[in-house]
């Protein structure tokens, strides 16, 4: 929780273009999603596991009633999957209409970042997770990456492949 | 629906629906003898509301219709054409006209008019002849005179309440003039305010007025008394309009009708000493309400002195020629109790809010359960009390979602009709049970069913007239379709009166069609059954009504996907029966709940024929993978049903294990091996489709006690699904 003043610093600088991000761990990366799209976290529950489903997705669990379908996102951005313990979370995301689970290791702050701090992804990449960074930034010589939330929707067959 | 204007348009047409039920009752009543002097009215009521309502949205072709059929239906009224077979049938084909062209206009496409102009035509030939009919001199003034009144001298003035009295037409015969005698109307029409800010415009009222006759207006101006008052708006117009015409008073009213309560209004037949009606100033709110009809009949009242409306006796020169007023706000008594409108939408948050609660209130009992509290603690008392109300809103709000099946029968009453005249045979739909309540979205998911079923008993299901005649029946062949509550199901049947199945042609068929083997013996309630299965159609020629293909195997299959089960009894020469039968709710299911690999599942019952513990004696290796299962001398495919969905290996040895016995729809059957029986129980549906989409082999989600997730399998999809080593089994036939 280091960088939190930090991102009091950048908030203060350029009111009308900034973004707020949601910045969380994947095994030893940091990724980032919108803080718009965020509609809670959740500690760890069992899920129950969907029959001939992807092995992304790790199964189903039980938002107040609604069945919230929870991507391994270890598994989906191709990284090292461990099997998950009590300290892992849930984040609730809206994509486009549709409410999902991430299951990431854990949640370790809130940035606020102006736009023109956000860099494109380098084109070269060629590793799996690439398709699903949107954008990069540099925050205490720590690259995060921005999730591309669409990307990492079940369904988007084409673009995991 | 941010414009007012189509949030008001889909409220006419959600009224048009109902006002079409409305007139299909009345209609019904009328066919079957059982009408009464409100009938006709009732059935003009909604004729002329759509009327109204299309006139506002300028749906010229509704607009049209309706006033012709109205028309007719007022040539009814007053008893200038008789209520016959045939004009019920005309009026029942309008009906159907009416409706299509209500949903015309709703999903805004143009009308056929190949299908309006015939019936419109035939419409205009009975309001032809009765216009003919009408120059014949009819009975003189004699129904002017107030009859079997009782009121002293008061006897002319009876008249008074006449306008107000719309419940009770049969007084209307002492306004009634004779029709053919052209008299003079005085007529004093003074706006109110209200009138023209809610968008009346009263040049069209004096135009439909100029419709009837000769008019001669005089338009009055009361200026103010004192200017200073002439910055608050007042309405200052009033009319005197004096019309030539044959009509009578009531008819006058109509017109106004719209602006009834917006504006001092005064009738009189010129020579008259009174006025004959007199629809004091009201409160606008008031149109709406029925307490209106009592204001209206008290004012009028008082001014002659009378106390209390006198009941009065049925005329005996004539029958009554029905109240014209018939202002559509004006209800019988009998109306049913008082409705609300809400949207399916709340509903279904509703629901799903008692879904949780349900439960919670079991996650809540669990833990209760593991605090090891005193048996008869105050909590465990609680505890009970709050299960008891969490079940009693459950079924509160099940039945919220429950409607009538009466909608889904008119539908089908206008197939039977439709069928029955494409066919040349004479049918007779009765229906039975129509407020049997069921779920909204079964009602919706059983009218193409129950569509198909109708047609197949008119057109395969009845013989010929002459074939009927033949059998020593009726000509007239009878439809029965019946709904009722029956053990927690709700019970719909259709049965005719026809040849009954001709089960040799029925196995003769399914033998060629290579469906049964060709020395195959089967008893008469299995041939039967093979009517369900795929590609199976008797019709020795295909008709353009049934037999098209999709046969009672799509019927069926359409009833399975709602929980339901169809079966058919059928008794040569007496006739055949469908009976099809559906859960209450589809919100909720009885499933047994089982355990595979640590993971917990719900099988619906109704899959479910038997369950077994498997001895190593009745399994049987069939391929590398694949066992069978000898169940009393039939072997069944068995099936893993962890390996199939994916949870684990295929199992080496089968001894000892549990098996569900799945029979499916088709008769085809599979044993499912479980680990775990755990529990048999209603649970609450939740859709899986929309939060990720389809799984093979599961249908739904529920939620268990403990909060966890679990799946709801769907045996059907499941055994189709079977890994390919074991698909080869899965297909088997059920023998014998």
């Amino acid at each position: 929780m280091s960088n939190l003043s930090d991102s009091a610093k950048t908030q203060s600088s350029s009111p009308h273009l900034e973004s707020e991000l949601l910045s969380f761990r994947v095994g030893d990366h940091e990724y980032s999603v919108d803080i718009m799209s965020v509609r809670e976290i959740r500690g760890w529950t069992r899920t129950t596991s969907l029959p001939h489903s992807p092995d992304y997705v790790r199964g189903v669990i039980n938002l107040r009633g609604t069945v919230l379908p929870v991507i391994d996102l270890a598994c989906r951005l191709g990284l090292e999957v461990v099997e998950p313990n009590d300290r892992n979370v849930i984040i609730v995301v809206d994509v486009t209409g549709r409410t999902l689970g991430l299951r990431v290791d854990a949640v370790s702050d809130i940035l606020t970042l102006r736009l023109d701090q956000l860099q494109s992804p380098p084109d070269l990449a060629a590793d799996e997770g690439h398709a699903f960074v949107q954008a990069l930034t540099i925050i205490d010589d720590r690259m995060v990456r921005v999730l591309d939330l669409n990307a990492v929707l079940p369904g988007h067959e084409g673009v995991a492949a | 629906m941010s414009d007012p204007m189509q949030e008001i348009r889909a409220s006419f047409f959600i009224e048009c629906e109902e006002l079409l039920e409305g007139l299909f009752d009345a209609l019904q009543a009328m066919a079957d003898g059982t009408a009464d002097s409100e009938t006709i009215n009732v059935a003009f009521r909604a004729v002329h509301s759509i009327k109204g309502g299309a006139g506002a949205f300028a749906l010229d072709d509704l607009v049209a219709f309706a006033h012709h059929f109205e028309t007719a239906m007022d040539d009814l009224r007053s008893s200038r054409i008789n209520a016959d077979d045939a004009l019920i049938g005309l009026f029942f084909r309008c009906g159907d006209t009416l409706s299509d062209l209500v949903r015309a206009a709703r999903d805004e496409t143009p009308p056929d008019p190949d299908l309006i102009s015939p019936i419109a035509e035939e419409l205009r030939c009975v309001i032809a002849r009765t216009e003919a009919s009408a120059d014949l001199p009819t009975e003189p003034a004699v129904s002017f005179k107030p009859m079997s009144l009782d009121l002293g001298g008061l006897g002319d003035l009876e008249d008074l309440h006449n306008v107000g009295e719309q419940d009770q037409p049969v007084d209307k015969d002492a306004v009634t003039l004779p029709l053919d005698e052209s008299r003079c109307l005085r007529i004093r029409f003074r706006p109110d305010l209200e009138l023209y800010s809610s968008g009346n415009e009263p040049l069209f009222l004096l135009r439909a007025l100029a419709d009837l006759g000769p008019c001669d207006v005089a338009l009055e101006f009361d200026a103010p008394a004192d200017f200073d008052d002439a910055c608050r708006p007042f309405a200052r117009l009033s009319w005197t309009i004096l019309v030539t015409t044959n009509v009578d008073i009531a008819a006058v009213s109509e017109i106004f009708e719209f602006v009834e309560g917006l504006c001092a209004l005064e009738v009189s037949v010129v020579g008259q000493d009174a006025p004959v009606s007199q629809v004091p100033r009201q409160e606008v709110v008031a149109i709406q309400n029925p307490i209106k009809v009592d204001k209206a009949l008290e004012s009028p009242v008082d001014t002659v002195g009378v106390s209390e409306p006198i009941p009065l006796s049925p005329p005996t020169a004539k029958p009554p020629p029905p109240d014209q007023a018939g202002s559509a706000d004006a209800r019988p008594a009998t109306e049913s109790a008082p409705t609300v409108r809400v949207s399916l939408e709340r509903i279904d948050r509703l629901v799903n809010l008692v879904g949780e609660l349900v439960i919670n209130q079991s996650m809540l009992s669990q833990s209760v359960l593991q605090a090891k509290l005193p048996s008869n603690s105050a909590i465990d008392t609680g505890l009970e009390e709050f299960l008891q109300l969490t079940r009693d809103i459950q079924e509160s709000v099940m039945m919220i979602r429950a409607q009538p099946v009466k909608s889904l029968f008119q539908r089908m009453s206008r197939i039977v009709r439709e069928t029955s005249s494409a066919v040349g045979k004479d049918v007779r739909l009765v229906t039975e049970g129509e407020n049997t309540e069921i779920d909204k979205t079964a009602i919706e998911r059983l009218a193409d069913p129950l569509t198909h079923m109708i047609r197949n008993s008119v057109d395969h299901g009845l013989e010929t007239v002459a074939g009927r005649e033949a059998a020593g029946k009726t000509a007239t062949g009878e439809i029965r379709l019946s709904a009722s509550h029956r053990s927690g199901r709700v019970i719909i049947e259709i049965s005719d009166d026809g040849a009954g199945i001709n089960r040799e042609r029925v196995l003769a068929t399914a033998i060629k069609k290579g469906l049964v083997a060709s020395d195959a013996t089967l008893a008469d309630g299995d041939i039967d059954q093979l009517l369900f299965l795929p590609g199976f159609s008797t019709a020795a020629e295909v008709s353009n009504l049934s037999g098209r293909g999709v046969g009672m195997d799509v019927v069926k299959s359409a009833i399975t996907a709602l929980g339901g089960k169809i079966s058919i009894t059928s008794t040569q020469g007496v006739g055949t029966n469908f009976s099809i039968s559906l859960p209450l709710t589809l919100a909720v299911l009885d499933g047994m709940v089982i355990g595979v690999e640590n993971e917990t599942l719900v099988v619906p019952l109704t899959a479910i024929g038997e369950t077994l513990t498997l001895a190593a004696s009745d399994i049987r290796q069939l391929g590398a993978n694949t066992s069978v299962v000898c169940v009393r001398d039939v072997f069944v495919p068995l099936l893993d049903l962890g390996f199939e969905l994916g949870y684990r290996p295929v199992r080496a040895n089968y001894e000892n294990a549990i098996a569900l016995l799945i029979t499916q729809e088709d008769g085809r059957r599979a044993a499912l091996v479980v680990d775990s029986i755990e529990d048999q129980r209603q649970v609450v549906i939740k859709g899986l489709q929309d939060s990720y989409g389809h799984v093979p082999g599961v249908a739904a989600a529920t939620i268990l006690g403990d909060g966890q997730i679990a799946l709801i399998l769907d045996p059907a999809d499941l055994i189709a699904n079977a890994k390919g080593q074991s698909r080869g089994a899965a297909m088997l036939k059920k023998a014998g």
